[in-house]
């Protein structure tokens, strides 16, 4: 059963088709996942105080109904390192179409994998796992399970990502928290099961992955296309 | 719903009859069945009159006989009406030849169709399909005898959407010595899909392994499908068409752009263990190597040749495939070395691949297969059999199927397959090991049973 949040979230973007950011992280942290520290600010006053409270540096990003990939929109900064960068970095952002506000986040280290859910046609709600980033489709090193899965299963599926490697420490370098990844994926599983009915596809990239945490930094929830009755 | 009625069945109409036309598929339906199989035939046509000076019944409903099988190539618009005089008459089942429904746009015919399947209680393959073929007992393919070439009888069943591949892969397995144990094309499949035959084949004694040929699942159709799939106890393979997306259409998330319909297919498969063949060739490979052995094995390879070239080739195509060729400890070459004939002790490399040279025996052959049959490390035996070497004889096939039966692990070899060398093949194939005509395909084998396990 989905929460309350969960569905009021969805209900409420139903219109756009697709839920923003900062609603669609509301739902996951509803749901137990870990989300950034973040803020949605309307000025520049408003960001520079949020980036105070969140602490130098920072991410922001554009709250947009008009753009569904930031980046490509340049709809992305990170590193902000004080005042007057955010300012500036405010300023630029506002002018990028349908702006309706700018999500100040914590800046959280950690290797970018992307998580997603599709529900597809043949076989339902699927999941997919695999390295993230901006270049999530040029590698295409990702894995597809039918959901739900069970952590046990996800094992199986790190081991499919050719560069599954690097998640496991890569010559001197430090790995993820497996234990959080396989929780966080089982329990997306899960969540996209739930949500079969509502939604097309779900992207959690990046999920910005360290020895600690597993932390959901971007979410983009595309809703059903819907029936002429709604 | 009883599946047995189509695949044994004891009486049988053939509705559609010409009088007039003996390349009509229901007269060719009609004979073969009438000439060669076990099974009472009946010819159904409204007209009536006699047939090969036998009554032609008007309907259905005057055979004396209560029908397990009703064949059914009438005109796309009769359809409906044959088949509603067959559940008045009860009968066990039904294969509809006739094609001209949804294919053709008579989408009305079609929801017909459809509306009258579901009060049947009994199983209705197609329409627009070729039918059924169970060796031994019943052929409903409307190709003329001569023209076809028939499988031996065997354990593997077929199930395919298009017809024009069943019977190209009958003729692959014909080639390739692998028995048949039931063929079917689904066609429209508006009744009765894979679905369904999956979980009747799961059950079915004569079939071991069951292999699909399919174009598409409908709607949630897959998820049924790989659920009821790896629950079957038998190995299932499948062969699908229409890998390249249909357009390319506007995607609007980054998951739904890579797992398009093609990759979530494959990679579902390979999570239910149901071993995906990318080409027929894989298919027919599959096929030989599932029907001998349906357990699933890690992938740990020992290979035996007479050949440097034949065991470095091997090796390069089993690691390109995932498959792992661990190297022997001196202790185990040294105890193996022990055992090979003199001529052959100084010369072969024993380190995996076993190169047992040009001068190699049976008995070295089979002394290498036991022994690597023994080790825990290895879960299969490819045997590279080079046929024309001086000391191998016509008995190596057979003997090397001996050390499977007795030391229980699975064996593969490549044997070139030419008539020469027939007696060596067949002596692998009648004993139940996998025979390849290529070093390819013997490894496609192997990878066969290692993707039976669920990942």
């Amino acid at each position: 059963m989905l929460s309350e949040t969960a569905a009021a979230v969805l209900e409420e973007s139903k219109k756009r088709g697709w839920v923003l950011e900062p609603d669609a992280k509301r739902l996951f942290a509803d749901a137990g996942f870990d989300v950034p520290v973040s803020e949605q600010v309307r000025s520049e006053d408003e960001a520079v105080a949020a980036g105070e409270r969140i602490g130098w540096p920072v991410v922001a990003k554009v709250v947009s109904p008009d753009v569904i990939h930031k980046s490509e929109a340049g709809g992305v900064a990170v590193g902000i390192d004080g005042p007057g960068a955010m300012r500036e970095v405010f300023a630029r952002l506002s002018n990028i179409d349908g702006c309706e506000g700018v999500l100040v986040e914590e800046m959280l280290p950690g290797i970018e994998l992307i998580i997603g859910g599709k529900i597809d046609g043949q076989f339902g709600p699927v999941v997919l796992a695999g390295i993230g980033g901006v270049g999530v489709e040029i590698y295409k090193d990702t894995a597809i399970r039918m959901a739900p899965i069970e952590e046990k299963d996800v094992a199986s599926m790190l081991n499919d990502i050719v560069a599954g490697s690097i998640l496991r420490g890569y010559r001197g370098s430090a790995g993820v928290n497996l234990e959080e990844l396989k929780k966080l994926i089982a329990g997306f599983s899960s969540l996209i099961v739930e949500m079969a009915d509502l939604v097309e596809s779900v992207d959690l990239n990046p999920v910005l992955c360290t020895e600690e945490r597993c932390v959901i930094a971007d979410a983009r929830i595309i809703l059903k296309k819907n029936d002429k009755c709604s | 719903m009883d599946f047995r009625n189509l695949f044994e069945p004891k009486t049988m109409a053939v509705i559609g009859l010409s009088l007039s036309n003996e390349r009509h598929p229901a007269n060719i339906i009609y004979n073969k069945n009438y000439f060669r199989y076990p099974v009472k035939v009946y010819g159904v046509n409204p007209k009536g009159g006699t047939y090969h000076k036998e009554k032609i019944y008007t309907s259905i409903s005057e055979i004396p006989e209560k029908i397990d099988l009703a064949v059914i190539a009438v005109r796309a618009e009769y359809v409906s009406g044959v088949l509603r005089d067959c559940i008045d008459s009860w009968v066990g089942g039904a294969a509809v030849i006739s094609g001209g429904f949804a294919e053709t746009g008579r989408l009305d015919l079609r929801r017909q169709f459809e509306e009258i399947a579901a009060e049947a209680d009994f199983p209705i393959i197609g329409p627009n399909c070729l039918g059924i073929y169970s060796p031994g007992e019943v052929d409903s393919l409307f190709l003329p005898s001569e023209r076809m070439v028939r499988p031996e009888q065997g354990n593997v069943a077929l199930v395919s959407q298009s017809g024009g591949i069943l019977v190209d892969q009958m003729v692959k397995f014909a080639g390739q010595g692998i028995g048949l144990s039931r063929a079917v094309s689904i066609g429209n499949k508006a009744a009765v899909g894979e679905l369904e035959l999956l979980k009747y084949l799961a059950r079915d004694e004569k079939t071991d392994v069951i292999a699909f040929y399919i174009e598409g699942f409908g709607p949630g159709e897959g998820r049924e499908f790989v659920t009821a799939a790896a629950r079957c106890p038998k190995p299932v393979i499948i062969m699908k068409a229409g890998k390249s997306a249909g357009g390319s259409r506007a995607v609007s998330s980054h998951t739904a752009s890579i797992a398009g319909d093609y990759a979530v297919f494959s990679s579902v498969m390979r999570q239910f263990g149901i071993v995906e063949a990318k080409d027929e060739f894989e298919m027919v490979s599959f096929c030989e190597s599932l029907s001998c052995y349906s357990r699933g094995i890690d992938g740990r390879v020992g290979i035996v040749t007479a050949s440097g070239g034949h065991g470095a080739v091997a090796v390069d195509t089993c690691e390109a495939s995932g498959l792992v060729v661990p190297q022997f400890s001196e202790e185990i070459q040294e105890k193996l070395r022990g055992r090979l004939s003199q001529s052959v002790q100084p010369i072969a490399s024993l380190g995996n691949p076993i190169d047992l040279t040009g001068s190699a025996r049976d008995d070295d052959f089979v002394i290498s297969a036991s022994e690597l049959s023994r080790l825990p490390d290895i879960d299969c035996v490819i045997i590279l059999l080079l046929p024309y070497i001086p000391e191998v004889t016509s008995d190596v096939g057979a003997r090397l199927s001996q050390v499977y039966h007795e030391e229980g692990k699975p064996i593969v070899a490549y044997v070139p397959h030419v008539e020469k060398y027939r007696m060596i093949i067949e002596g692998f194939q009648l004993n139940n090991v996998p025979v390849s005509h290529s070093i390819e395909g013997a490894i496609l084998m192997v990878e066969a049973m290692k993707r039976c396990k669920p990942c």
